[in-house]
Parts: C-alpha cells; structure tokens; sequence
C-alpha cells in the first residue's frame, strides 16, 4: 500500500465531472447536521406555522380594507408566508459559511481539488429543500385552517418554485456577504437590514392597492415582491401565466447574477488570507 | 531531490510584510521544521504552500508543481492539517474522514478501506461512529490529521499540530508524527513554536523571524554551532549588574555576555565547572546571586543567537 493513487481526473485539475457529486456531498453533510440537532428541526417545522397562524390572527380583518376585493385573509396569506420563509432562510445561509470558516472547515475545503461552485450549490441546494420542506407545511397548515387553493397542484408547484428561486438567490447573497464580511455580526446586521424593508415593501402581508403609492412603486422592483405574485397568480382559478413566467424569469435571473457574484466572493475571501 | 522549495516567498498584509523573501527547501521524505513565534510568518508560508492564498512576490514548488501555475495539482498531492482543528462535530468520525476523501475523487471501496485502516491507526476504531464533538481534543486532533492523510498525499503540511494539546496528548501526536516519517515515506513540514518539539521530530529546520529564514540546519547542527553551554545568573536586584558584567568578564572562558533585566547570561565550555569561578567573581564584585543554572545549548539559544530575543521574549 505504498502508491499514491491519485484519479486522472484530479491530477489533470479537471474536475468538472465531479461538481456535481461534490455539491451533492455537502448537501447531505448540512442535511445530516441539522438533522442531528432536533431542536433545529423543530423550529424550522415550527416556524412556518407560527407566522401563518399569528399573521393570520392579527391581520384576520384587515380584508376590510379596499384593495383586497374580499378574499379570505388567509388564502391571501399563505403564498406571502411562503416567500418570507424563502427570504428570511436564504438570509441566513451565509451563517453557515461563517461557522465553516470559524471551525478552519473552509479553508480544510479550500486546499483540497473541490471546485468553489460545488461549495456554493451545496449550500444552495440545502437551503432550497429546507424551504421546499417549511412551504409544503405553510400549504398544509394554511388548508387545514381554511385557505382554498383554485388553482390546484399546478398552483402550488409553481408557488413553491417561485420561492425557491427567491430562497435561491437571497442564499447567494447571503454567502457572498458571508465571505466578504467574515463575521455573523456583520452579517446578521445586514442581513436584518434588507430582509424586513424588502418583506413589508412587498404585498407578502398587504394588497397593493391598500399601500401608499411609493410602496407600490417599490415593490414591483422587490424580487420579495415577484415571488408572490407569481405565487398568488398561479394559485387563481384561471391563472394568467404570461405574469406568471414574467416573475418566475425575473427571479430566475436575479438568483443566476448572485449565485456568479457568491462563487466570485471566494476570491476576496482567499486573497483576505 | 527536494518536495517543497519555497524561493524568496514576498506577502504583505497592507504595510505589513509578513514574509520577506522567504527561501527554504525540503528533501522528499524527510521531516522539515519551521520553528518561530506567533507572527513570525510560519502560518503565511504554509498558506501560500498550501495554495490557500497567493504569494505577492517569489515562487514555491510543492512536489515538483508550481503553486501558482497548477494549484489545483497541487491540491492532489498534499495534505494539510491546520492550527485550528477543523473536524465537522456534528459528523462521526468516519463520517468526516469519507466525506473528506470523496473531495479528492476517491472511489467508494477504496475509501472505506482507507477510512479503516486509518482509524485503525490512530486509535480511533472504537470512536469512529461516535459524533466527532463528543471526542476530546487530542482525538479531534487525531483525526483531523487522519484527514490529512486519507488519499495518501505526498507532502503533508502540518501547522503547529500540538498546539492546545495537554502533554500526555502531545506525547502521543508525537509518537504518531514520528511513525508517519518512518513508515509512509511521507515529506512532512512541520510549523510549530515549541523548541521542543522541533528539536524531537525535525531532521532539519530554518528558524523563521520577521518573515526571513535567519538560520537553517538540523537541530544538532545549529545546536553545535553555540558550542559550549550556557550560564544564567540571576541577581537579588538589577543594580548590581555592571558590576556583575564586569566582573563576568574576567572569569577564563566566559563569552557571549548579555543581559536583560537582572539577568545574566553567558556562554562557557564546561558550564558544571565554571559555575564556582562565576559565583565566586560575582561575590567578590559584591554582587547578589538568587538563582544560577546551567543548561546544555538549546534551540532557545540558537534563536537567541540569530535574533537577538529569547524565544519567551517574543512569544510574551
């Protein structure tokens, strides 16, 4: 046992076949960590419900108002619940790449032949299926406390999908800041910073017609915003897919840009060592 | 033939030049030994060496691969065990060990035989199911440098392995090291501020400060170097001290008189046999002696010798 195998693959510095196995391991590697820790789990099932019920309550008669057209609250809410999950997970990826960094797990992966993407969709990945895991229960727990969805199964696919994209690029984001600001601090500053302005500049809680103007105005540039509309649009009885795919394509750029500008951010981060 | 050469090696963080033109080389197989104190550029050199980060100036070759050009060739061939322990806690131990191999492209097979024979190695077998955070320190060290070792790199770079360690676990990486030399063939560059432990495990070292190799040789080389032992006197009270020096100076056979506080130091052939010629000087100038000892040359010394600092000096 005394030759050093190392695969063509590797020793070429190709390894592009094996991105995809590789985001795949770290995937699983967050997967089995939370799942090792069942206090997590449970407030990540919890949560979801939490903020339905509690929104649900307190914003129960706000319907009332002109600019809902009378619709139940609650199946107002439920695709904004979902799109906050989606940005409020995706703004807290980036404190798993902190924790990596401060445990020198980061810099471990660095020296080893893995490409930065594979760190990336590993993380992305992650957070996707954990998002995909809180919408379906936003879903259950929204029908059992009342909610109609017209548009059936399509509907909600494609909400889920919208929030995925939304988690999906908020994630990036998050892991970029991650890298270049190094500490949860400054982070969780940030981050907390643009995740309530871009959640209330949003009709995720509040018609749009009920909001002041400039909010309208600002809300139809909030990716936030372009979730749950896709979302509530596809739930309808007779969906208008042209807005549908409209907001899906914008959420779908925005996550590509900063998922490059996150893998980039690796770069500031080792030229920082 | 030579695994690591590290030529003129330039980085600077803002004004800072952490390492200045930098130069050693590593011969395959053989235990190397950057010794020096925090901030001493150690960490930087393996950095760049490693290809976690980039030199600003100079060039280094890691198994015959340019670090700059090939990193990811690089990559292939080392294994590096950091100065933090970088294990996953929540992970078992096999666990990190295989999802670590995977990164390097090995098969399935081959890397669970691997992952045993290596927690076999390291006295890890019993452990190796249990989540890694509920191991102790010296565990986690071990295996983290298992990690290090799990696609049977050709260079392994390791940064202050003990550092943290009780001595019983320090004793025991040791012993580990050591084997590792021996039996895998491996090249092994070693960072550390233990004199100690360079002086143990390293066939040969370079003395880092201020970012420049000030010395290099093997330990017993550099050691030689000093000839003679050295002679600490330490005074009641520090205003004695010239008098103290003088009259140091006329003992036959001092030199390389220094002092520091109300500390004396000195160099002489046979240290047991000057210590009455130095006490007897040093009553009949009137001075008071607290303590005196007597001390083969060490590494501390050698520092001493090309930096002008105690080792404990800098390190405070």
């Amino acid at each position: 046992m005394t030759t050093i195998t190392i695969p063509a693959d590797v020793s070429t510095g190709r390894n592009r076949g094996s991105l995809l196995a590789h985001s795949a391991y770290f995937t699983l590697q967050s997967i089995r960590a939370l799942w090792r820790q069942p206090l997590y789990v449970a407030v990540m099932l919890v949560q979801p419900m939490v903020w339905l019920l509690l929104f649900g309550q307190l914003f129960k008669r706000i319907v009332e108002l002109p600019g809902f057209g009378g619709v139940n609250y609650i199946d107002f809410l439920v695709p904004g619940v979902v799109a906050m999950n989606a940005l409020f997970i995706g703004a807290w990826s980036g404190t798993g790449f902190i924790e990596m960094m401060d445990r020198g797990i980061m810099d471990r992966v660095l020296v080893t032949p893995v490409r930065r993407g594979a760190i990336i969709i590993g993380s992305l990945s992650y957070n996707m299926l954990s998002l995909l895991v809180q919408g379906i229960i936003v879903f259950v727990v929204g029908r059992l406390s009342g909610a109609t969805y017209p548009g059936g199964l399509p509907g909600i696919a494609t909400s889920l999908l919208a929030a995925m994209l939304l988690t999906a690029g908020f994630c990036s984001m998050s892991n970029a800041l991650a890298l270049l600001l190094r500490t949860n601090e400054a982070l969780i500053g940030l981050s907390q910073f643009l995740t309530l302005p871009l959640m209330f500049l949003s009709t995720a809680i509040m018609a749009q017609e009920a909001a002041p103007e400039w909010i309208q105005t600002a809300s139809s540039y909030n990716p936030v915003n372009w979730a749950v509309v896709a979302a509530r649009e596809s739930l309808t009885a007779s969906p208008d897919w042209g807005t549908v795919w409209a907001n899906l394509g914008g959420l779908a750029a925005v996550a590509l840009v900063l998922g490059y500008l996150g893998t980039r951010a690796f770069g500031s981060y080792q030229r920082s060592l | 033939m030579e695994s690591i050469q590290a030529d003129r090696l330039v980085k600077a963080y803002g004004k800072v030049r952490a390492l200045d033109e930098l130069s050693f080389g590593v011969p395959t197989g053989t235990v190397f030994g950057l010794l020096g104190p925090n901030g001493a550029g150690k960490s930087t050199a393996v950095k760049i060496l490693t290809t976690l980060s980039r030199p600003d100036g100079g060039n280094a070759r890691v198994a015959g691969i340019d670090v700059r050009k090939n990193p990811d060739q690089v990559r292939a061939a080392i294994g590096c065990v950091t100065q933090k322990i970088s294990v996953d806690p929540q992970a078992t131990g096999r666990e990190n060990l295989l999802l670590h191999g995977a990164l390097y492209g090995m098969s399935r097979r081959q890397l669970r035989l691997r992952a045993g024979e290596l927690m076999a190695r390291f006295d890890l077998a019993e452990a190796a199911d249990r989540q890694a955070r509920t191991y102790s320190g010296g565990m986690q060290r071990k295996l983290d440098v298992a990690m290090g070792l799990i696609h049977r790199p050709r260079v392994l770079f390791l940064d202050e392995p003990t550092t943290g360690l009780d001595p019983e676990a320090r004793a025991a990486m040791w012993t580990e090291i050591a084997r590792l030399a021996a039996e895998e063939g491996l090249t092994i560059l070693l960072t550390t501020h233990y004199l100690e432990e360079a002086d143990k495990l390293a066939g040969a070292l370079a003395i880092v400060d201020r970012g420049k190799v000030v010395t290099t040789g093997s330990p017993d080389e550099l050691k030689s170097q000093l000839r003679g032992d050295a002679i600490v006197a330490e005074l009641v009270d520090s205003q004695g001290i010239p008098q103290a020096e003088e009259a140091l100076r006329r003992v036959h056979g001092a030199r390389e008189i220094t002092t520091a506080g109300r500390v004396l130091r000195a160099r002489v052939d046979d240290g047991a046999a000057a210590v009455p010629a130095v006490l007897a000087a040093l009553d009949a100038a009137g001075v008071k002696v607290g303590a005196i000892t007597v001390a083969r040359p060490s590494l501390d010394d050698v520092y001493l010798r090309h930096t002008g600092r105690t080792f404990e000096e800098v390190a405070a």
